[in-house]
């Protein structure tokens, strides 16, 4: 099937999918395909029960939760331009992965409350009772693996553990992507790396090289060879 | 049936989000978007191994297989690669030759269509190619470092459609997600370029998914008659009779249905009076290693993923005759500014130890460290050839039985120190090139304790040789046409019939001798000698 054939089927197939084309450029003979809500994504019917399965779990109480959301937006605050860990939904995320990856229960509800522990032994209050001035002096204690004192080593590898989750949970939503500047998934010709980078780069194209590579206004014509496998089309 | 144009079967163009893991690979082993149904470990179908040896074995249970997450990269072996026996004595020549072959090779350029370039290079023979993508940012990197080592880099192959072929498949959009299936046909798999193209031009052929195939069933005479099969959706037991059967189960599975095919003539497997079904098992060795290269630092971001692979390689160039292991390997390039998923940030900041900056932390900072590194990193990987060696096999497990009650394999297999000092060199090499690109590798160097790095057998999934070719039926099991020397109307086009595996990704050879077979098939019939 060919590519505007298929997309135009995808189009009609899966209306309540969303899928939009936008108008083509004749010259380059491309669409653009949106995905606008997306309906599954391509599981098997027995994928399908099992990530259900998953989401009907509930593995941490809801202080728990209130604890992984604060963690989460000290983490990864709002900024001027973008919005907070939480505002990302990456305590949801994270519900989900500790389900998903059993490993990751322990070590996370065991941290979760030795966080507590030591907040009650500095503040008599658990950490989320706590002021935001008390609940960043005992981060800070954990937060930098190198000059953490050996005793505090626990705390270090949870926090370790709770900044990868989210970051890995923001960076891979919509909102995490945009601020990385993330621009693929999306149909389009690849014509090389832009000059102005290269030339940022001290770097260029060998002639030689690129001579033999595709001439991108030619490749909708079907491609033919001569005798010797030189492409003539 | 999987098919990647139908939305409810489509990973293609998915965001990270769309997956509630976001990517992760807890379920399907290369990750949630791949398009492989299946995995090296899969529920109720279990293998085992014996005296503490590894063997991992990956199987995809679905139309089209394990094509349709492969690397697409389509390497023809060479001259050299079908008579390795006569240059370094070890293991044994394949009865054919590159003559043979070359003209299958063709037909599978034109039919499927791959990029490439002419080299003229002696054991990278030229093809029917289609034009290479342009280098990334990385190969350029790539290409000026190993250039600088004395080492070749040259545009990689890979059958991916950067050019139209027919007026069937669409032509590569460069999303860099071939493993997730291509809904434009832009890349081959078995599904989208051989099977459905035959159903869409009114051919007769019948598929019956589900079906696991038990055995092959012969007559009085030793004749294949057709195969038995559970179909596993109702659990029950069929068979389909046939004139010919021809098996392309995977090296593995096809020697599981030969060695359970007993029968009084075939006690010991059907077509196995050599005793070599199932033997002479070898993997492609695979080693890697990653390095993070300053000059990338806080790239300016734009869309790169070009090709659902990489763009640069590099070819076996040295002479063994001069090195401590006997058979070559060629170089894989990754990296780039890639899509996100599940792992994405992990530990970002512990680069900060060797670059500037705080270890740990939290806030904005992180936010700062995080696009300092992204698409900074890069890879490579290298592929190499083993020596096939008869006390590597697959057998039937004496005692246990999948789901479906068909007794189930069980695999020995050991490297040799030819790999082990073939791991070695790649380890040196990746240096050499990262040395000469100014790049910080990352990680230890594994050392002897670890293989030097070296991948336990099946993780790189080329396994081959378990019904390997040779003229001689009392060691091998296979003719020339793939031909079970024992059952004329019974044959094996898969990776079993191989007799030594380049440093090559097997597809490519296995497509050249199906295609050369099916020709010997219809000839034999003609003549009616089958």
């Amino acid at each position: 099937m060919d590519r505007r054939e298929s997309l135009k089927s995808l189009l009609v197939g899966s209306v309540a999918g969303g899928l939009v084309i936008n108008g083509c450029t004749p010259a380059e003979k491309q669409e653009e395909v949106i995905v606008k809500k997306p309906v599954g994504y391509g599981r098997t019917a027995k994928e399908k029960l099992h990530d259900e399965r998953l989401r009907m779990e509930q593995l941490f109480a809801e202080g728990e939760l209130e604890t992984i959301a604060i963690l989460c937006d000290i983490i990864l605050p709002a900024t001027a331009d973008f919005g907070s860990a939480t505002e990302a939904g990456v305590p949801e995320f994270i519900e989900f992965m500790a389900k998903d990856i059993p490993r990751h229960q322990v070590p996370l509800k065991g941290g979760l409350m030795w966080l507590d522990s030591q907040s009650n032994e500095r503040f008599n209050l658990d950490f989320r009772s706590c002021s935001p001035e008390q609940q960043l002096m005992v981060i800070d204690e954990i937060a930098y693996p190198d000059k953490a004192p050996d005793h505090l080593k626990h705390g270090v590898v949870f926090f370790s553990l709770m900044r990868n989750l989210t970051l890995t949970g923001y960076y891979t939503t919509e909102m995490g992507i945009k601020e990385l500047g993330y621009v693929g998934n999306q149909p389009n010709v690849w014509d090389g790396v832009p000059q102005e980078v290269l030339d940022e780069h001290n770097l260029s194209y060998d002639p030689e090289w690129i001579s033999r590579c595709v001439d991108q206004s030619k490749r909708m014509d079907i491609a033919q060879w001569d005798e010797e496998g030189n492409l003539i089309t | 049936m999987f098919d990647p144009t139908n939305d409810a079967h489509r990973t293609q163009l998915r965001w990270p989000w769309e997956s509630p893991r976001r990517g992760a690979s807890t379920v399907r082993a290369f990750g949630d978007f791949d398009s492989a149904y299946g995995g090296w470990e899969i529920d109720g179908e279990p293998y085992t191994r014996k005296n503490g040896t590894e063997f991992d074995w990956f199987r995809s249970r679905m139309v089209g297989g394990r094509t349709n997450h492969w690397g697409r990269i389509s390497l023809r072996f060479g001259p050299r690669d079908f008579k390795r026996k006569d240059i370094d004595g070890l293991g044994s020549n394949w009865p054919i030759g590159y003559e043979d072959v070359a003209p299958y090779y063709d037909k599978v350029d034109k039919l499927i269509g791959i990029f490439g370039t002419k080299e003229n290079f002696p054991n990278e023979p030229n093809g029917y190619f289609l034009p290479p993508p342009k280098p990334r940012l990385h190969e350029l990197y790539y290409i000026d470092a190993a250039r600088k080592a004395k080492i070749p880099a040259i545009p990689s192959r890979l059958s991916i459609l950067t050019k139209k072929i027919n007026n069937e498949r669409g032509v590569c959009f460069y999303c860099r997600q071939c493993s997730r299936g291509c809904m434009v046909h832009a890349d081959f798999s078995a599904g989208t370029c051989l099977i459905f193209p035959t159903q869409k031009a009114g051919k007769s052929i019948k598929i019956f998914t589900n079906a696991m195939v038990r055995e092959v069933i012969t007559n009085d005479e030793g004749k294949a008659t057709g195969v038995s099969y559970i179909n596993k959706q109702d659990r029950k037991e069929y068979s389909i009779r046939a004139k010919i059967v021809v098996l392309a189960a995977s090296a593995c599975s096809t020697a599981r249905i030969l060695l359970n095919s007993k029968s009084s003539r075939f006690s010991n497997g059907l077509g196995n009076g050599s005793g070599l079904i199932g033997k002479y098992l070898h993997d492609s060795t695979g080693a890697s290693r990653s390095a993070i290269v300053p000059a990338m630092f806080n790239r300016k971001t734009y869309n790169e993923d070009g090709v659902g692979g990489m763009h640069v390689y590099t070819p076996w160039w040295l002479d063994n005759k001069k090195l401590d292991f006997p058979r070559g390997y060629h170089l894989e390039v990754w990296g780039g500014m890639g899509m996100p998923s599940y792992g994405f940030g992990f530990n970002v900041s512990d680069l900060n130890e060797q670059f500037g900056g705080t270890v740990g932390g939290y806030g904005t900072k992180l936010r700062e460290d995080v696009k300092k590194y992204y698409g900074a990193v890069m890879g490579i990987s290298g592929r190499g050839e083993s020596v096939p060696q008869l006390d590597n096999y697959c057998e039937i497990d004496p005692e246990l039985v999948d789901e479906y009650g068909i007794p189930v394999l069980r695999f020995h297999y050991k490297w040799t120190d030819y790999e082990r000092a073939q791991a070695k060199h790649m380890h040196n090499t990746f240096e050499q090139i990262f040395e000469a690109m100014g790049a910080q590798p990352l990680g230890e160097k594994p050392g002897k304790d670890q293989d030097y790095g070296l991948l336990a057998p099946g993780r790189i999934i080329h396994e081959v040789g378990t019904t390997r070719m040779g003229d001689d039926p009392t060691k091998s099991v296979v003719n020339r046409y793939q031909q079970l020397h024992e059952v004329d109307n019974l044959f094996v086009v898969d990776g079993g019939p191989f007799v030594s595996q380049a440093d090559k990704n097997p597809t490519w050879t296995i497509l050249a001798l199906a295609w050369r077979t099916s020709d010997y098939i219809i000839d034999q019939l003609n003549k009616q000698n089958i």
